[in-house]
């Protein structure tokens, strides 16, 4: 099993859920994060004084699936978040040892 | 004689006046870090409740009460002993002497609120309490009796401040420079961010001051009357006319018009008309609210070269804005506007602008003055700073132990 996280611009958030929707992901998580990258951060003006704010506003999203459909769901999220200019994210790809659906016991890719 | 008319309209308007300063409380309190809004609220709120009880008791007799030499009341009032129900001789002759009274009172309060925002964030709430109640009493009170009161010299001298641009605007303002380099910055400024925390908050608190201005200029006609109707005119038109120009000159030098931009220039333009507003035509109004939104912009973005840290710029809008207004007095008043005020510089009267000059200058030394001696002592003895580590947590739960905001 592998879990893809994704750093990717808020505004995208739309189209790479359905784009995975379709693919055949059924869960996912999503928050509200800030950070930057190469990005660095954006300029807010207040009464005339320009403030740099390293930190903008980002979405991070999570999903979990069997490590055959990893690629695909990587590709997929490459494809749907990208616009090519600075600041589209990153996606993290790590094993992940173990899952457990808490309402009924299910233990491994039965409970993603 | 007391006339119902003129008595419902100041009553109303009293109540106005008063929903200012809750309003300023939102509009600064929007403004700094969300660890300090409560307290920044509570410096405007509890002054309501302060200078309420410093009013009735020897307040308004200090402003208003029988005169003595020219510069302030003396204490024959003291308590409103024989401030009644009906007309003073001296002052509003259709209306309640205590009807004038309360007007009156809700300006004693809004004054010393509006220079809280130059030591937003940093102050002890004991020390605030002790300049509030020293301010209130030997900067205030005086100064309205110089301008306002019967026998007070700079209304003698013919100065003009229809609704209080030197008393309000100029004498808080200067208080406000005067506060800001004494209590020096705030931790961190001009290394970390000071960024508004809470924008709507900063507009709403705009739309209650624009709102109860009107019963501050208007009001200040102290008649339900064409005067008053005048007033009402030019308050608003100088607002609105200010929160373009702002929002235009911010725009073009840093290519953005931005919401707190707007909120600034209709403050501006409220503060330049008051000493206006019952002495000029509606065109006049355009012009000074206009250069007003202008003039108080490039004062503000002054102030980051200058150094000095007036969290809220109440320097750049009231100080300088009160000043415009006050000079602009000067340059626009008209008889044939108001009989009882005068000519300025553009109707045939230069002297005016002289007198108005004068009263800028007097009033700027008066509160400077005045205001460093009440810091310094109250420096000296309960000192007027949070130590560091207060300040880095926040005045809201060292100083009160709350927090605005839980999640």
């Amino acid at each position: 099993m592998k879990k893809i996280e994704a750093i990717i611009k808020p505004f995208k958030l739309d189209d790479v859920k359905e784009g995975l929707t379709e693919i055949g992901v059924r869960g996912m998580s999503v928050s509200e994060i800030k950070g930057f990258g190469r990005q660095k951060g954006h300029t807010e003006i207040y009464r005339g004084a320009e403030y740099t704010v390293d930190f903008v506003p980002k979405l991070k999203l999570e999903v979990v699936v069997g490590a055959e459909m990893a690629p695909q769901v990587v590709e997929l999220i490459e494809e749907k978040a990208k616009t090519g200019s600075i600041g589209d994210g990153k996606i993290f790809v790590t094993s992940l040892e173990e899952v457990i659906r808490i309402r009924t016991g299910e233990r491994g890719k039965e409970a993603i | 004689m007391i006339n119902a008319g003129d008595t419902a309209f100041i009553l109303i308007c009293s109540a106005l006046v008063m929903f200012m300063t809750p309003g300023l409380a939102l509009f600064y309190g929007g403004m700094v870090r969300n660890k300090n809004v409560l307290s920044t609220i509570m410096q405007s709120f509890i002054v309501i409740g302060l200078v309420t009880v410093i009013w009735v008791l020897w307040g308004y007799s200090l402003a208003f009460g029988p005169d003595v030499g020219g510069v302030v009341g003396s204490l024959a009032w003291f308590g409103l002993k024989g401030v009644g129900l009906s007309p003073s001789p001296d002052y509003a002759s259709t209306i309640p002497h205590q009807a004038f009274m309360i007007f009156q009172a809700m300006f004693a309060i809004i004054t010393p609120a509006l220079i809280t925002g130059a030591f937003a964030e940093r102050m002890k709430f004991t020390a605030f309490l002790f300049f509030i109640l020293l301010w209130s009493t030997f900067v205030y009170s005086p100064l309205a009796h110089w301008v306002w009161g019967a026998g007070g010299w700079l209304g003698n001298m013919g100065a003009l401040d229809f609704a209080g641009g030197t008393v309000v605007h100029i004498s808080s303002g200067v208080s406000a420079l005067a506060a800001a380099l004494l209590i020096s910055k705030r931790k961190g400024y001009g290394k970390e961010q000071f960024i508004p925390h809470n924008l709507p908050m900063t507009i709403t608190g705009t739309a209650i001051l624009w709102f109860g201005w009107f019963g501050f200029n208007a009001g200040s006609a102290l008649a339900s009357n064409g005067l008053a109707a005048g007033s009402f005119v030019t308050t608003h038109v100088a607002s609105a006319s200010a929160a373009l120009t702002w929002m235009l000159a911010e725009w073009m030098h840093h290519g953005k018009p931005t919401t707190l931009g707007a909120a600034s220039g209709a403050v501006a333009g409220l503060v330049a008309v008051t000493p206006a507003a019952g002495f000029v035509g509606p065109l006049s109004a355009l012009i000074i609210g206009g250069l007003a939104g202008v003039i108080c912009y490039g004062a503000v973005v002054a102030k980051s070269t200058l150094g000095y840290d007036d969290s809220l710029d109440v320097v750049g809008i009231h100080g300088v804005g009160g000043t415009w207004g006050a000079l602009a007095t000067g340059l626009f008043a008209s008889t044939a506007v108001n009989p009882d005020g005068a000519n300025g510089l553009l109707f045939g009267n230069a002297g005016q602008l002289w007198v108005q000059f004068l009263s800028v200058l007097v009033t700027c030394i008066f509160a400077f003055v005045m205001t460093v001696v009440i810091l310094k002592v109250l420096d000296l003895t309960i000192g007027l700073r949070v130590d560091d580590e207060e300040e880095v947590r926040g005045l809201d739960i060292t100083q009160h132990s709350e927090t605005a905001y839980s999640l």
